[in-house]
């Protein structure tokens, strides 16, 4: 038997792959080799740590040495000075801005000193690929207790006084969903992982089915027990193949071990998992329409009652749950709901995963206790905006969601606290926006995006926000008109009120949302047809200003030839064929050119 | 996977293989600076690894360390046991492994003759 006396973990999320990971794997394994250090040093890929911002990133275990941005040519010195003689390489540790030390261990690290990684726990730190490190780490023990040691109402009573509410967004109490189907008539019950996760920037869903798949299938077994289902679909997204193999590999490990499949544990309980791919369409990250998709039929949602606990996959009694609230499963059952409930606040318990994106100095994915204020997130956590730019606006729960404002970043992050201010903790991307970003532009980029995804079935949403989205081009075109507004508020309330399902229902909270906060901006764009963040190019204009010196600069740089001037004489920009591009801007050594 | 306890036996049994990455109770840490390398540091290091393959001991962490400035008595082994200062054995070759580990590392006896100091925190 080898003894390995060291571990390379190196992050094979699809972030850091992205960033060459996979590179810098070759070439460690090249550089050991050659200095016969292969069979003394093991090199491992985990899921994603989360630092999605330094990527790629590499941990050296005994000592625990987080090394961050590392490249392909990196590997001779992490081996030869590391590896081979212990000396830790201080160029590669992370260094909070502007320091001159670098921090080896991650736990000291901002980013990860406020956050409480419990879903997360594992991503990192073991091999995906190979369940015996899931095992190792405890795995599968929750889904023995529960099988040997406790009945299937006793499961469900521990899921509900944990008080875990559902992660996808609607926050619904899992404990009592799952008690809704257990309760259905019929014996054929089956169990639904959504983890279509289509919210713009989110990705929490798709680090922990890379980074931890066997949380997943032992969340969604111990809840087939719990509901007397026998079998289990896990919908992906097509978009994820890593997700995807990384689970199939997982589940046959799984089945090889008995741990899913036929009398599990000797006991009379039998579970099996298929996996359904997504085929792109948003919508099918709702439960009715995902079901339908299953089923073969196009996807598009179907009116609730009867609800899936009652009525679901080919009209069986379906437990439907998010990828995220699976994952919280199996440590309620082996740590119980009492410790659980010592987390987070008294009506959101627990943990939550969101993923930080736009203007942040650290993007990526952190875990956070329920109660934890915006503001700890994104500035301690966060880092800060980037480039020392203001604050302006934070986006919460994607197409579906709503911004809060400056003023709004001391309130605790909980479901109910983000619905009073009229935003909603959806799936949990968060988008972070500063001074230079325009809440109309906002609110049109994700009406967009509802607009193209919606799948036509019902009037309120097809044509309504087909709508509304008309109505906001034209604003952020300059040609808004007195009394748009007013006529985009009407029509938000009549489609939140009257649209099928979720994605119309929640389609005009952007709106709605910037409206509350912004609405000067709106004004501003309508009245003065000017847009405050000059973001909206149809309406900024770059002008020349007397301090020009006539040279000429600008004309060379511009790709249209709107510029035209004499030398040394004051030269003037054609609005009619400018196309906004900034070249001139960015060229003028005399600052002579301005947006506005 | 027939019962609770094959899973557990299983757990066991492979807990051994990613123990690097916790912090183990026993350290032995071997001098790796050029010094300690020039004197044979890799062939003790070798040494060290395959003794606790053959043993299939648990629970401890091997790591390097630079030079101290004793290059003098390079290859220098230092071990630390809980609870116990860290004690350094000079001029240690691959022969003497097999002792060391036995006498100091599991039944905690110090090897007088070959100590040259003792460092507590």
């Amino acid at each position: 038997m080898e003894h390995y006396r060291a571990h390379i973990l190196i992050c094979a999320g699809t972030g850091c792959i992205s960033s060459g990971s996979k590179k810098v794997e070759a070439a460690l394994r090249e550089q050991l080799v050659k200095k016969g250090l292969d069979k003394e040093v093991k090199i491992v890929e985990t899921g994603c740590h989360g630092f999605c911002e330094m990527g790629p990133l590499v941990v050296v275990y005994p000592e625990g040495v987080f090394y961050v941005r590392v490249q392909e040519t990196d590997a001779i010195e992490i081996v030869e000075e590391h590896l081979y003689k212990g000396r830790i390489v201080e160029r590669l540790l992370f260094k909070e801005n502007g320091a001159l030390d670098g921090i080896p261990n991650y736990k000291d690290i901002d980013f990860y000193k406020k956050q409480m990684r419990i879903i997360l726990a594992n991503c990192g730190h073991i091999d995906p690929e190979q369940i015996n490190e899931y095992i190792a780490v405890g795995g599968y023990e929750a889904l023995g207790k529960a099988l040997t040691k406790m009945k299937p109402e006793e499961v469900i009573n521990e899921v509900k006084k944990s008080g875990l509410r559902g992660r996808g967004g609607g926050g619904f109490p899992s404990g009592i969903k799952w008690g809704f189907t257990r309760k259905a008539a019929g014996d054929k019950k089956y169990v639904i992982c959504n983890a279509d996760e289509g919210d713009p920037g989110a990705f929490m869903d798709r680090s922990v089915l890379e980074g931890d798949p066997h949380r997943v299938l032992e969340g969604m077994a111990i809840c087939g027990y719990a509901v007397g289902a026998d079998e289990g679909y896990i919908y992906v997204r097509a978009e994820y193949p890593l997700a995807i193999k990384r689970l199939r590999i997982a589940i046959k490990q799984a089945e090889e071990l008995g741990l899913i499949g036929d009398n599990i544990f000797g006991s009379d309980f039998s579970f099996h998992i298929k996996i359904k791919e997504g085929a792109g369409a948003f919508v099918c990250g709702e439960e009715t329409a995902l079901i339908a998709s299953i089923e073969g039929e196009r996807g598009a949602p179907r009116s609730r009652p009867p609800f899936p606990a009652n009525s679901g996959l080919w009209g069986k009694p379906t437990n439907i749950n998010n990828v995220e609230t699976f994952a919280n499963v199996p440590q309620i059952i082996t740590k119980g709901a009492d410790w659980y409930t010592s987390i987070g606040t008294e009506r959101s318990t627990g943990t939550k995963v969101f993923a930080l994106t736009g203007r942040i100095n650290h993007t990526g994915l952190a875990e956070v206790p329920m109660g934890i204020t915006m503001r700890e997130i994104i500035y301690d956590i966060g880092g800060g905006i980037q480039g020392g730019k203001k604050f302006k606006a934070v986006q919460i729960g994607g197409p579906s969601g709503g911004c809060l404002p400056e003023e709004l970043l001391d309130m605790s992050v909980d479901y109910d606290s983000l619905l009073k201010v009229g935003a909603m903790m959806g799936s949990g991307g968060l988008v972070v926006m500063d001074e230079t970003t325009c809440m109309v532009d906002i609110s049109k980029f994700f009406l967009s995006f509802t607009q193209a995804e919606s799948c036509g079935k019902c009037t309120p949403c097809r044509e309504g926000t087909k709508r509304m989205l008309e109505i906001l081009n034209r604003i952020t075109q300059g040609l808004g008109k007195e009394g748009d507004i007013e006529l985009l508020e009407v029509l938000a309330k009549n489609i939140k009120q009257t649209a099928l399902c979720g994605l119309g229902q929640t389609a005009p909270n952007p709106v709605l949302s910037t409206l509350r906060y912004f609405r000067d901006e709106y004004e501003a764009h309508i009245k003065e047809k000017r847009c405050p963040a000059g973001a909206c190019t149809g309406l900024i204009q770059y002008k020349i200003n007397e301090g020009c010196k006539g040279c000429g600069l600008c004309a060379t740089v511009c790709p249209v030839k709107a510029i035209h001037g004499e030398k040394k004489a004051l030269h003037t920009i054609d609005q009619d064929k400018c196309i906004k591009c900034g070249a001139c801007m960015a060229k003028c050594p005399f600052k002579a050119i301005t947006k506005g | 996977m027939k019962t609770i306890e094959d899973l557990k036996r299983l757990r066991e049994q492979i807990q051994s293989e990613t123990r690097v990455r916790h912090e183990g109770s026993k350290q032995i840490i071997v001098g790796m600076g050029t010094c300690g390398i020039a004197a044979g540091a890799r062939e003790v290091l070798s040494a060290i690894l395959d003794e606790i393959a053959k043993r299939k001991l648990e629970d401890i962490t091997v790591r390097q360390t630079g030079c101290i400035g004793m290059c003098e008595k390079e290859v220098l082994v230092d071990i630390v046991l809980p609870g116990e200062p860290r004690i350094t054995y000079g001029r240690v070759t691959a022969a003497d492994i097999p002792k060391i580990i036995t006498q100091h590392v599991i039944n905690g006896h110090l090897i007088k003759e070959m100590v040259v100091g003792k460092i507590i925190e």
